[in-house]
């Protein structure tokens, strides 16, 4: 310690709240070593080879390699199918991204979707006009969402038992509301509408709401405090509350969200197929969560990115788009959706492990260089 | 007094890093069979780091364990327990529901037929074990309810059924009373005496005397010596633990107290703390002394709502402050450096730019949004007034040293510009220079007129620092002192009780060059209150010591 490192230095840093730091003179730089090393080659290597560039790039490989060996895969017909098929899945994905990285999740979505659209079904048959009935079903997803939050942020109850109950419960009221009959006869300017493409090419409108919601969806989790928070939640909720976040407030308000997107995939579903039955949609919960871990969202919170969801969405979509041409039964489709969601949990740990085993072996003292001056 | 021969176990010339942080640094030191050996050092020192590696836990980067000569690979606790290295630590982990004799013998139990678990023979066995070490457990019992003394009994009753011929013991005294302690080291003696060697962490000299022969101190990661005790005095030891003259560490500061910022009072959170009252003026340092444990880090965090409070008023400039909301003392001017950096003060796996920027993100958003660098700029301003080193603002946060992460949490309160700032054991674990920038800070934030209300639990940082010195014990402030008043005896007296006033004094005027005298210190790595109210009963108790130094000293 040099001599005249007692008192804070004259070098005062000027500022509405000037904290008082000594100058630099007052203390020798170098105290200890900067994180050099292993660590940066680590991130280096990280950003090059990260895993939701990596869905990506598979992605658009599985989309390339189908449209030569799979035959029909590329006609525009089958866009058009790929992407309605895709739809709910995207759709309910988005919110699912979030929930997921605030640590928690919910695998009521799917349910939430049929008693959405078995509500539709019955309000249509009790005569409401369809303007009506769209928007109550978005807030009927959207309560059934402040319930699940409820219970996980009041009750303090772990997500996954308070979402595997009202998976059952929610599912169970979509039958009791419609029973085993299916409404059909939606108005054909709605179901035209979702089945349609933008002036007769192989675009579907509903791709457009869907790239909205998408990059919107993607703005807030990148771009706005309420993603800095959910990250914040997801990595460390005690230091996020340390600092000032109301973890449970947001963690409320995303299951209210994820209850309204699901109700409104819950009306695009009953739109597309022209059918408003209370078991639509099921199962859809495990496609859901397989896209958000596939694209690189952290079972256990705190890492991901929407672009990555979108990547893992596409591809397996593309892939079992590409697999059903190829007569692959819908059970073997369960098969590849099961496996990789168990991939997507797998390869990112192994990857971590052998990660830090390599920065074991290779660990070399940090050399000594002077930090680069931020600001000078 | 063992023979100078071969050693049991030999550490030899280990490193170990996590991250950028070198936590032990070539260090080597040998265990005897028939001895035990004490290892010292400050909080920090890489101590716990060397147990974890003799543990299996951890695996040194570079050097080995050697045990009879032949260096050990340890990958895991099992691999150590089979190589008959036992760890006995501070906390038991003994199965609560499972029975005493279960819990013996948890990692091979005897077989019957059928390679059925033996109940009869398990029972018989641990009734002999206990025999041997001349203690009254029924090995029948549940776990469940046994003092923690006989807990550790039961693990080292664990450990020989392992056959384990070297003894870990880290910490294994902090939460137990004197009573206890000594039956416990009447069994560790027993054991060193059948030719096991080993290996003693403690924080009190007494009871290193009293058990050990052989005393290895480490400093900073590095080993500074191994010697026989016999010879060397408390005071040898507390000069080799902290090596450096302490006077350089405290700035000089002259302070006008303004107006009080923040008061306090009758604040009570049930379970916690009751009755505390106190102000905190513009341009001071208050210090909350006392044992961990004794409600300080509670307080703070009842202030600033991240916990609730049960009664009582805070205002800040006057104005009475909501009760568990950190939003609205945020917005009043609070700032908390929390006690547990990892836990509570950083999000280890977020950038150094997202962590400093996190309290603020909010109102660094243009529109609603983050986009154009405006955290990056703020991360940058901030990261460099406090003369943070790193890499890149991108990293991980858990990249840094501990010194360095203490000052991105530092930077990320500072730059909300606080007018009260509540720091929580605010120089724990980190290195001696970045300490003394910690303290130099802290008295220029003071100076430029911000309230600051000290957590610590390191006497010369709270004497060299504090204007006033609040001191609480079992949930009260039970003393308030000023800066003449303050001594390292009136804060340990007021810290355990009066009464203990006699030995303490003993304690704390032995250890003074350094200071960090008295139980606070021991109770500084405990985690819950049992522990330090026993610590602080232990500091006081009036015990035969060993040869050696014969004073009450815990440090």
């Amino acid at each position: 310690m040099s001599a005249d490192g007692n008192r804070p230095a004259g070098t005062r840093l000027a500022g509405a709240n000037p904290a008082g730091i000594a100058a630099g003179a007052a203390l020798p730089p170098g105290g200890d070593a900067r994180p050099r090393g292993a660590a940066g080659r680590g991130a280096r290597l990280g950003r090059l080879a990260s895993w939701d560039l990596g869905v990506v790039v598979l992605a658009v490989l599985t989309i390339v390699v189908a449209s030569g060996t799979v035959e029909n895969f590329s006609t525009s017909r089958n866009f058009t199918f790929l992407v309605l098929d895709l739809l709910p899945i995207a759709l309910i994905a988005l919110p699912m991204t979030f929930v997921i990285v605030t640590g928690e999740i919910d695998l009521s979505v799917a349910s939430t979707l049929g008693l959405s659209s078995a509500t539709m079904g019955y309000l249509w048959n009790q005569g409401l006009t369809i303007e009506t009935i769209i928007p109550l079903c978005v807030v009927l997803g959207a309560v059934l969402g402040a319930v699940n939050g409820l219970f996980v942020t009041v009750f303090r109850l772990p997500s996954l038992a308070v979402t595997i109950g009202t998976m059952a419960l929610f599912r169970g009221l979509a039958l009791v509301v419609l029973g085993d009959t299916a409404v059909a006869d939606f108005p054909a300017r709605y179901t035209d509408w979702v089945t349609g493409t933008i002036g007769g090419s192989a675009v579907p409108n509903v791709l457009i709401p869907l790239a909205v919601l998408a990059a919107l969806f993607g703005v807030v989790l990148h771009a706005t405090p309420v993603g800095r928070w959910s990250f914040a939640a997801g990595a460390s909720e005690h230091a996020a509350r340390f600092a000032g976040i109301r973890v449970g407030r947001l963690k409320f308000w995303l299951y209210v969200v994820t209850g309204a997107v699901a109700g409104l995939a819950g009306v695009l579903w009953t739109l597309r197929y022209s059918s408003a039955r209370a078991d639509n949609g099921a199962g859809l919960e495990l496609a859901v969560v397989a896209a958000v871990l596939l694209g690189g969202v952290s079972i256990f919170g705190g890492r991901g990115t929407l672009p990555g969801v979108v990547g893992g969405v596409v591809l397996l979509a593309a892939l079992q788009n590409a697999l059903r041409l190829s007569d692959v039964s819908n059970e073997s489709l369960n098969v590849v959706t099961g496996a990789l969601l168990v991939v997507s949990v797998l390869v990112p740990n192994l990857i971590r492990r052998t990660r830090s085993a390599f920065a074991r072996t290779r660990h070399r003292p940090a050399p000594l260089s002077p930090p680069p001056l931020p600001g000078s | 007094m063992s023979a100078e021969h071969a050693p049991l176990l030999a550490v030899r010339d280990v490193s170990k890093s996590f991250g950028a942080v070198a936590a032990v640094r070539d260090v080597s030191f040998p265990l005897y069979a028939g001895e035990a050996h004490a290892l010292v050092g400050e909080n920090g020192a890489g101590k716990s780091t060397i147990v974890k590696m003799l543990a299996g836990v951890h695996r040194p980067d570079t050097g080995a364990i050697e045990l009879d000569g032949v260096p050990l690979d340890l990958r895991s606790p099992a691999d150590a327990r089979a190589a008959g290295i036992a760890v006995i630590y501070q906390e038991p982990t003994l199965f609560p529901d499972l029975s005493v004799a279960e819990n013996i013998a948890m990692a091979n139990p005897p077989r019957g037929r059928l390679r059925t678990i033996d109940r009869g023979r398990q029972l018989r066995d641990a009734e002999a074990l206990f025999r041997r070490l001349g203690v009254m457990i029924d090995p029948a019992r549940p776990a469940r309810g046994l003092s923690i003394a006989d807990q550790q009994v039961v693990e080292i009753a664990k450990a020989l059924s392992a056959d384990a011929r070297v003894l870990v013991m880290d910490e294994p005294t902090a939460a137990l009373s004197a009573v206890e302690v000594e039956r416990l080291f009447t069994v560790a003696r027993s054991l060193r005496d059948r030719g096991a060697a080993i290996l003693f962490i403690s924080h009190r000299f007494d009871e290193i005397t009293s058990l050990c022969q052989r005393v290895t101190v480490m400093r900073d990661g590095r080993h500074v010596s191994t010697d026989p005790l016999a010879g060397l005095t408390v005071d040898d030891l507390v000069r080799r633990m902290v090596g450096r003259d302490l006077s350089t560490l405290y700035p000089e500061r002259t302070t006008t107290p303004g107006d009080v910022v923040l008061e306090v009072d009758g604040l009570r959170r049930d379970g916690f703390f009751r009755d505390v009252s106190f102000q905190v003026r513009a341009g001071e340092i208050v210090a909350l002394a006392g044992l961990v444990g004794s409600g300080r880090s509670e307080v703070a965090q009842a202030i600033f709502g991240v916990d609730p409070r049960d009664a009582g008023t805070v205002r800040v400039h006057g104005r009475p402050l909501r009760a568990g909301s950190p939003r609205a003392a945020m917005a009043a001017g609070l700032a908390l450096v929390p006690e547990d950096r990892r836990l509570q003060g950083l999000v280890m796996d977020a950038s150094i730019s997202r962590n400093v920027t996190l309290p603020r993100s909010g109102t660094l958003a243009r529109l609603g949004l983050l986009f154009g660098g405006s955290e990056r700029r703020a991360a940058a301003e901030w990261t460099a007034r406090l003369q943070t080193k790193y890499g890149r603002l991108a990293d991980a946060v858990s990249t840094l040293s501990g010194g360095n992460q203490q000052k991105v949490v530092l930077a990320k309160w500072l730059s909300t510009l606080p007018r009260v700032l509540m720091v929580d054991e605010p120089t724990r674990g980190i290195d001696i220079g970045t300490k003394a920038e910690v303290h130099r800070l802290m008295s220029g934030l003071a100076e430029d007129g911000v309230a600051v209300l000290m957590v610590s639990s390191e006497l010369p940082e709270v004497l060299g620092l504090a204007d006033r010195v609040l001191v609480m014990r079992e949930g009260r402030l039970v003393a308030e002192l000023d800066r003449a008043q303050a001594t390292e005896e009136s804060v340990m007296f007021a810290a355990v009780g009066q009464t203990r006033a006699a030995s303490a004094q003993s304690a704390a005027s032995s250890g003074s060059d350094d200071s960090p005298a008295g139980s606070a210190r021991t109770a500084d790595k405990d985690r819950n209150a049992s522990a330090d109210r026993s610590a602080g009963t232990n500091a006081g108790t009036d015990r035969k010591t060993g040869a050696g130094a014969g004073v009450e000293v815990a440090l």
